[in-house]
């Protein structure tokens, strides 16, 4: 029984290591500057994850294998109540190990969050609310016009409660993709209408909460072109799992002719946009010039 | 030797075992003697049903756990179901959900609602009721030599109450499910209104506001179900606090003689920690409930910020943050994940070094790690909120605090390889569940150590990667503590062996099933896959994990299907298993020294064993058995009366010196 359970812990921990090194599923490739920093950070995680996982498994099993009882009831076990030292010793070393991987666990998330986005950000408001992202974009004049609760109208497509009397909000545009330009700065302001909502794009290596009540600030910088998913991953009601939207990264001089557009041009590049990039990370310079 | 009548003073001596001749005597027990006891109890009522004998509210506190276990187990193989076959007509659903399942077709609000109530189901009234109010009801008494617990009474509506918490949940799936229940006065004046074809409310067990605090106007199941949700919890706060004050009195006042603290079995340190957590992280979670359903009821807005919009209708709740009540949530929710872990550490350390016939390694250490983890669980809570919007400075303090808490975790696994080597290992049933916590605790623990880093988080938070991460340590490790534990003292417990053979049958599908439902989810978190989605049709980049949808939903019920041959296991055995001995596993502790199996009403038969040894005397050279008991004296001490291997005469147990024994080994 024992024997078979030592190679039962054993195949168990060679097939969950092969989940994580068959190279059949792991994360998306990333699109932002931060990525490579995030990725090399994960690996270095695993590798020690997976190191004392399987450390402590083909222990644990070979322990199980070699002492089994042997049906014999004279025989007895070493009498030993432990070893001080041995305690000493590895705990020292996992203390060493846990505490530098937290250390240098701190420094993505210290570069995106404890640093304002750069002067010359690209400004996108997210006003997020049940079961629909909207973009509020500033418009020519780079002002984003004032919006009050009370004017939200849903059926009238005023989802962000948009002031129409504001002189700023002459040129905004909201659209419910959000398109953001690739190789320059880009701050998201987060906003939610009702319930708790939260910003995922896989291959952005971001997910912030978006906290109704809280005006949420996040910034990156994009470094590949592209149409990605972007989900909702905070549970936000009935239909959360239908949450769903896309982000465009566009060359800046697109990006730059999209956003000068008014309203309804606007939303129809979108779309237009939408049919021309394929899901994923758009490859080569050519394309780029061809859209433009 | 103090009079027996001494007042209760425990702890300053009870805490010196270091020194030779300082063994405490619980005098407590003495005060707690026979003739002050109540009487065992006569009519069915008060022996079976509103009983204050511990052993029956351990046994009542382990059938509702079970129950609820097995309810929240269908209701996880219904989710994979839907998961795996969305759009699925199952004929049979419609039958019992006609609301939930409109053809047969589990509808995404049905599926949210599973997700709530499987999670409240199993955090609650799984895995904080049967290991710490059903084995720790039963075996801390006894396991310190004690009668009974310190306020039986208090014990026995601890119970009620954990019950009516339970009932009051049960009955959310009513109001909401149902178009009879759910549209009464009652529940549409009341409690917000209700039959809206869930089964309760749908905003998963963390209930964020504040989608869980505006009632209907979020959308279905928010009414009735929600509020009686809360409430179910709210009372469940209540009865886990009255349980946990009985614990720590119970353990520091009624120890009997040589019982001193670092002789007890490491089962009842980890019952006392986790009374401690419970008793300081409830209230707090009862606080919030409560502040909750004021937010619900009487207009507050203590999570609720202003400006809120629903279907462009401006609410008139202003100034609350939704952030407080993730606080103030997990400020409980953390410490009670070792809630439910540290029982299962206490039992598999109790039996592991049992079956390898070899006492535990490094007992004091493992004392240590188990005080330590329950101190830094008070201060990490916060890795549950990286991403949720709090000031960032803040996240990287509770990142390395994390970090930190895998030492004593990792302490104890080592101290566990350490007691199997070089042991003389007996692979009964108990013990295999035993070795199996050992592997998914190390298998579920060890990816925290990239949760705990605020970077990662950045991509895999509130994805596949935690689920499968809390899922196999505070879940099924827990569970398989609890496993161990059934095998293990079920023959005290209820006189009788379980099946040998159909718990081997229970074991292997078990553990082979939990890594093939649980590794793969880790996957799929690394590929980016969201918790809490009824659906992964929407999604491009979710498609590729689909062979991996489908093995875990085989799994899944493969696993649950293995686990009715524990059910029939249990039942048959209460009534037809082999006759158990007073001691079938050769154990050291004092629940194997009753004079009968199971214990008599007042646990020792009116009189308390005395102990002279610490709890795992195993492999002693030169001892006659390979395993020497906790009450056995030395050698030299042969005037006193047998309390040995077997069933304690009593004669002179009371009066005999415990005084000068050196419990150290």
């Amino acid at each position: 029984m024992g024997r078979a359970l030592g190679v039962l812990i054993w195949l168990l921990t060679i097939g969950s290591v092969w989940l994580f090194v068959n190279g059949r599923w792991w994360l998306p490739p990333y699109i932002s500057e931060h990525g490579p920093a995030y990725d090399r950070q994960f690996m270095i995680t695993i590798i020690v994850v997976g190191l004392s996982f399987a450390a402590a498994q083909i222990g644990l099993g070979w322990a199980v294998w070699r002492y089994g009882a042997r049906g014999n009831r004279g025989e007895r076990a070493v009498y030993s109540h432990g070893n001080n030292r041995l305690e000493i010793i590895w705990t020292a070393i996992t203390a060493l190990i846990f505490i530098t991987l937290g250390l240098m666990g701190q420094r993505v998330w210290a570069q995106l969050h404890l640093n304002e986005a750069p002067a010359g950000s690209t400004k996108v408001h997210v006003v997020a609310q049940q079961f629909q992202w909207n973009f509020h974009y500033p418009g020519a004049d780079k002002n984003f016009g004032r919006t009050d609760p009370n004017l939200v109208k849903d059926a009238e497509l005023n989802f962000v409660g948009l002031d129409e009397q504001d002189a700023n909000a002459k040129d905004d545009q909201v659209v419910t993709t959000l398109a953001v330009p690739v190789g320059r700065p880009v701050e998201l302001t987060l906003e939610s209408k009702d319930v708790t909502h939260d910003l995922f794009v896989p291959e952005l290596r971001y997910k912030q909460d978006v906290v109704p009540g809280m005006a949420i600030k996040m910034h990156f910088t994009l470094t590949k072109e592209g149409r990605f998913e972007l989900a909702c991953a905070e549970l936000c009601g009935q239909l959360h799992y239908k949450m769903k939207s896309y982000l465009i990264a566009l060359p800046a001089n697109v990006y730059d002719e999209l956003v000068a557009m008014p309203q309804a041009q606007f939303q129809g590049r979108i779309t237009q946009l939408i049919k021309e990039y394929p899901l994923g990370i758009r490859q080569g310079a050519a394309t780029t010039a061809a859209l433009r | 030797m103090e009079e027996a009548t001494t007042p209760i003073e425990p702890s300053a001596a009870a805490t010196e075992v270091g020194a030779a001749g300082t063994d405490a005597h619980a005098e407590a027990a003495a005060a707690h003697a026979p003739h002050g006891h109540h009487g065992p109890p006569t009519g069915f009522i008060r022996k079976y049903i509103f009983s204050i004998d511990h052993k029956v509210i351990g046994i009542q506190y382990l059938l509702l756990a079970i129950f609820a276990a097995f309810t929240g187990m269908f209701m996880s193989v219904l989710m994979r179901l839907n998961l795996t076959w969305p759009g699925h007509k199952w004929t049979i659903l419609e039958t019992i959900f006609p609301l939930g399942a409109p053809g047969g077709v589990m509808t995404p609000e049905f599926y949210l609602s599973l997700v709530t109530m499987h999670g409240t189901m199993m955090v609650f009234f799984v895995l904080t009721t049967a290991p710490q109010g059903g084995f720790g009801n039963y075996f801390l008494p006894i396991q310190v030599g004690a009668e009974d617990m310190a306020f039986p009474v208090l014990n026995m509506l601890s119970f009620w109450v954990t019950l009516v918490g339970l009932l009051v949940l049960i009955s959310a799936i009513f109001v909401e499910g149902s178009t009879i229940v759910g549209n009464t006065d009652f529940v549409n004046n009341f409690l917000g209104g209700g039959g809206t074809g869930t089964l309760g409310p749908i905003g998963g067990w963390t209930g964020y506001p504040p989608l869980s605090a505006l009632g209907k106007v979020a959308g279905p199941g928010q009414g009735a179900g929600a509020t009686l949700w809360i409430t179910s919890i709210a009372i469940f706060c209540i009865a886990s606090l009255l349980g946990a004050l009985n614990f720590i009195t119970t353990l520091l006042n009624m120890r009997t003689r040589g019982m001193s603290l670092m002789r007890m079995p490491l089962t009842c340190w980890s019952w006392f920690t986790t009374a401690i957590l419970a008793l300081l992280a409830f209230p707090v979670l009862l606080a919030a409930g409560v502040l909750l359903l004021l937010d619900r009821h009487a207009g507050t807005s203590f999570f609720i910020p202003g400006g809120l919009v629903f279907n462009d209708v401006v609410q008139a709740h202003k100034g609350g943050s939704p952030i407080l009540w993730q606080h103030l949530f997990w400020f409980f929710g953390h410490p009670e994940v070792y809630i439910a872990i540290l029982p299962g550490m206490g039992a598999t350390s109790h039996i592991l070094s049992t079956f390898a016939r070899k006492p535990v390694f490094g007992y004091r250490a493992m004392v240590f790690a188990m005080f330590a983890i329950g101190l830094l669980g008070f201060f990490v809570w916060g890795h549950h909120m990286f991403i949720s919007g709090m000031d960032p400075r803040t996240s990287i303090a509770f990142s390395v605090l994390t970090l930190s808490i895998g030492v004593p975790s990792a302490i104890k696994t080592f101290n566990w390889l350490g007691t199997l080597w070089g042991a003389k290992i007996r692979f009964t049933v108990p013990m295999m569940f035993a070795i199996g916590f050992v592997s998914l605790f190390v298998a579920g623990g060890i990816t925290g150590l990239v949760l705990g880093q605020t970077s990662l988080d950045l991509f895999i938070h509130d994805g596949y990667f935690v689920l499968a991460h809390f899922h196999l340590v505070m879940g099924v490790a827990a569970i398989f503590g609890m496993f161990a534990g059934v095998y293990f003292w079920f023959p005290k417990m209820f006189g009788r062996m379980m099946s040998e053979r159909l718990g081997q049958l229970h074991f292997w599908p078990t553990f082979i099933g939990v890594y093939c439902i649980f590794v793969p989810m880790h996957i799929m978190g690394i590929v980016g896959m969201p918790r809490r989605y009824a659906s992964f049709q929407e999604y491009d980049f979710l498609r590729p994990l689909d062979p991996l949808v489908l093995l875990v939903t085989i799994a899944a019920i493969v696993t649950a299907a293995a686990q009715f041959i524990f059910l029939f296991n249990f039942i048959w055995s209460i009534f037809k298993g082999k006759r158990a001995s007073g001691n079938p596993w050769e154990a050291t502790t004092l629940e194997w020294v009753t004079p009968t199996t199971p214990p008599p009403h007042d646990n020792f038969g009116g009189h308390l064993p005395t102990v002279y040894r610490g709890p795992y005397e195993f492999a002693v050279p030169d001892a006659p058995e390979d395993y020497v008991m906790q009450t056995t004296p030395d050698a030299g001490e042969g005037n006193v009366a047998a309390a040995g291997a077997g069933q304690g005469s009593g004669q002179g147990v009371q009066g005999s010196s415990g005084n000068g024994h050196n419990g150290q080994h």
